[in-house]
């Protein structure tokens, strides 16, 4: 049984199509990413995911049960198993650092504060962001408000963590110091679902790499396959222009 | 004319009439002050169930749809006759204070409810789709997220109309409130010249208005040079 | 409850209503012609004009935005004659609406004068537009788009504001509304027609006002 699966769904916003029968996996503990030009509907499938966005056609399942959009009860249910981080942060910004990590846990996940704010602290600590804990989203850099996103993501205890572009914005050096903590999470059973356009660390990490175009999936597979012997023309273009640069 | 304005200055200001027309500046503010904050309650009330999303309270949405837009768009001397004449048919035997009491928290509640809404959208759509991802409910995106951010925004708008409803309370006197207009009327028909009764209820009203105006921009412009927090 | 809700007897009043809201447009559109021209002056005076002149216009702003339209109309209309100047309720109401537009007017416009940035001008001047080009091409209708939105706001303001002249005996949509009331004692069934018709009449001002705005000055203006 996949942990998550997409069985042809389609979505719009308004009367844009940008999903056009999408389907595809993610297996428990895999690290699936999913790339391809701008507008290919790479990050709208995370917003599906989310429930920011419900699909007009097509299934959803998560553990092999379909999720129903339309059950609000249940799709807080859904939210509960995933986290994700967004390509803007979108931090609270009326909120410290820490207090964007604990207040989930505490205000929907109902658990003491003090407890919290323990483990919210080892979390920024675990990104490098231990002596920024009472710092405001607008006292921090990009980089930094991007960990802080990151560490609130984990303090959801999530089953499936959904990257968004979350490396876009990193400091070089402390890029690979995310991706190790990336990885211990994928060593722990943590499935994750990647959005990039870093292919280095796309085809280091990633179990099964998905190409999208145009809202639907062209063409997937292990990350050797997709980078050194694509079976597409677009999936080909698409990679020879991006290792290029 | 100045003459017999300045003889009979001395009949008029007397300690019973200045103390009448204290009285009645005092019901206006009083009229303005829990109307403002029964409106406030009401549009806050109706900005946020205008933000529900759960199919079945889309009825819920659309009354305060409708409230909000119909009664921005009727006069308030109308809604005041409409709500007496509804009052006296339901025989509930309230008195016109409290009459008008209920137009006013009902129009400032229409209109209050128009400046939240536009306070929650000042508050960028980011932080609502945040909360959402996080199993965020309304109440819980509103407190934590969305007012400590829109308050800002709110705040000003919602003021100048506080003071707005000081000058259009004086429509209550027309169902019998003894406001401050009222008490003009009453002292004019009690022969006192219309300069001094209506020229002494034109500078209560001002000493009202004024000051409030003037901390009304400058909190604004405080506002205006502080951060999100 | 004791009342029943029936319109047949206000129904036939219908046409009689909508001939006072005809006239409540009129009295709106009079004062506020009225009201622009004053303001247009009053917001001229604050821009370009000497301390005094600057300082009267500040203190009639003032008084008539923090004082009642209504004891601004009583005061016309009763302690006017104590020094002589006799005005009919009908002269009282649209010079109090007047001068009370000029007032507010006086403030809209003079913001849309100060919102013509320093950097168009110099764009205009780089271009080698003349004085009279810059404000032909440039000046005016910058002022004209940033200007008709908050002006057609306040005009359907005015539009409910004119019920006031009902308290004089106008006989405009609030005033005839109270004649019927009189006539048929059908209180809410006469009031909320009436509330109806204010809808109606603001609505379609609104959309006739927002289409102008669009089509004459491009304004960004919502129909509703």
């Amino acid at each position: 049984m996949r942990h998550v699966e997409l069985a042809d769904v389609t979505a719009a916003y308004g009367r844009t199509r940008v999903l056009d029968g999408v389907s595809f996996g993610v297996d428990r503990g895999q690290i699936v990413s999913l790339i391809g030009p701008s507008g290919s509907g790479k990050s709208t499938i995370l917003r599906v995911l989310t429930g920011l966005l419900k699909p007009q056609a097509g299934q959803v399942r998560v553990g092999g049960e379909p999720v129903d959009f339309a059950d609000r009860r249940r799709l807080r249910a859904m939210r509960a198993r995933f986290a994700v981080v967004f390509q803007q942060f979108n931090l609270f910004q009326n909120m410290t650092a820490l207090d964007n990590v604990s207040i989930a846990p505490i205000k929907v996940g109902g658990r003491p504060r003090r407890e919290v704010e323990a483990e919210g602290a080892a979390l920024l600590a675990r990104v490098g962001l231990g002596g920024k804990l009472k710092a405001y989203p607008d006292e921090l850099s990009g980089g930094q408000q991007q960990r802080v996103a990151i560490a609130r993501a984990l303090a959801l205890r999530p089953e499936v963590l959904l990257l968004d572009e979350v490396t876009a914005s990193l400091d070089p050096e402390l890029v690979s110091e995310v991706l190790d903590t990336i990885r211990d999470l994928a060593a722990e059973g943590m499935t994750m679902l990647i959005v990039s356009h870093e292919m280095g660390f796309v085809r280091e990490l990633s179990s099964k790499v998905v190409f999208m175009a145009d809202g639907r999936v062209v063409e997937d597979g292990p990350p050797a396959r997709i980078f050194d012997a694509p079976q597409e023309r677009r999936t080909r273009d698409f990679v020879s222009k991006i290792l290029r640069h | 004319m100045l003459d017999s304005l300045i003889a009979e200055a001395p009949r008029f200001f007397t300690y019973w009439n200045l103390k009448f027309l204290l009285e009645a500046a005092l019901t206006t503010l009083a009229l303005t002050a829990a109307g403002c904050v029964g409106g406030f309650a009401l549009g806050f009330l109706m900005a946020a169930l205008r933000r529900t999303e759960g199919a079945a309270l889309w009825p819920l949405r659309a009354l305060c749809l409708a409230v909000t837009e119909t009664f921005r768009r009727v006069p308030f001397l109308v809604t005041l006759f409409l709500v007496f004449y509804l009052f006296e048919a339901l025989k509930l035997g309230l008195d016109t204070f409290h009459v008008a009491l209920a137009a006013v928290v009902v129009i400032a509640g229409a209109y209050i409810a128009e400046i939240v809404r536009a306070g929650f959208e000042s508050v960028h759509q980011n932080q609502w789709d945040a909360a959402a991802a996080m199993n965020f409910g309304l109440a819980t995106t509103l407190r934590h997220v969305v007012l400590p951010q829109a308050w800002k925004v709110i705040l000003p708008p919602a003021f100048s109309f506080f003071i707005l409803f000081i000058k259009d309370t004086a429509l209550a006197s027309q169902i019998g409130v003894v406001e401050l207009t009222y008490a003009g009327k009453v002292l004019n028909n009690k022969g006192f010249s219309a300069v001094l009764t209506f020229g002494a209820v034109l500078a209560l009203y001002f000493l009202m208005s004024y000051p409030l105006t003037r901390l009304g921009r400058h909190v604004e412009a405080r506002l205006a040079t502080r951060r999100t927090r | 409850m004791g009342y029943a809700i029936n319109y047949e007897q206000v129904f036939p009043y219908l046409p009689y209503l909508i001939g006072g809201a005809w006239l409540s447009l009129q009295i709106a559109f009079l004062a506020f012609v009225g009201g622009a021209v004053l303001g247009l002056l009053g917001a001229f005076a604050l821009s370009f004009g000497g301390p005094l002149l600057r300082g009267v216009t500040r203190a009639y702003v003032t008084f008539f935005t923090n004082t009642p339209q209504l004891v601004q109309i009583y005061f016309l209309f009763f302690a006017l004659p104590e020094a002589g100047v006799l005005l009919s309720s009908q002269q009282a109401v649209l010079l109090g609406m007047t001068l009370n537009a000029g007032a507010y007017l006086t403030e809209i416009q003079r913001a849309g004068f100060s919102s013509v940035r320093a950097a168009e001008m110099e764009a205009a001047e780089v271009l080698g537009f003349t004085r009279l080009q810059q404000v032909r091409y440039v000046v005016l209708p910058h002022i004209a788009r940033t200007l008709f939105p908050p002006l057609s706001n306040h005009y359907i303001l005015m539009t409910l504001g004119t019920s006031m002249a009902a308290i004089f005996g106008v006989e405009e949509l609030t005033g005839r509304a109270l004649n019927v009331n009189s006539e048929t004692f059908r209180s809410i069934e006469v009031f909320t027609m009436t509330a109806g018709l204010y809808i109606l009449v603001t609505l379609v001002a609104n959309v006739v006002l927002a289409l102008a705005g669009r089509w004459l000055f491009r304004a960004r203006m919502r129909l509703l």
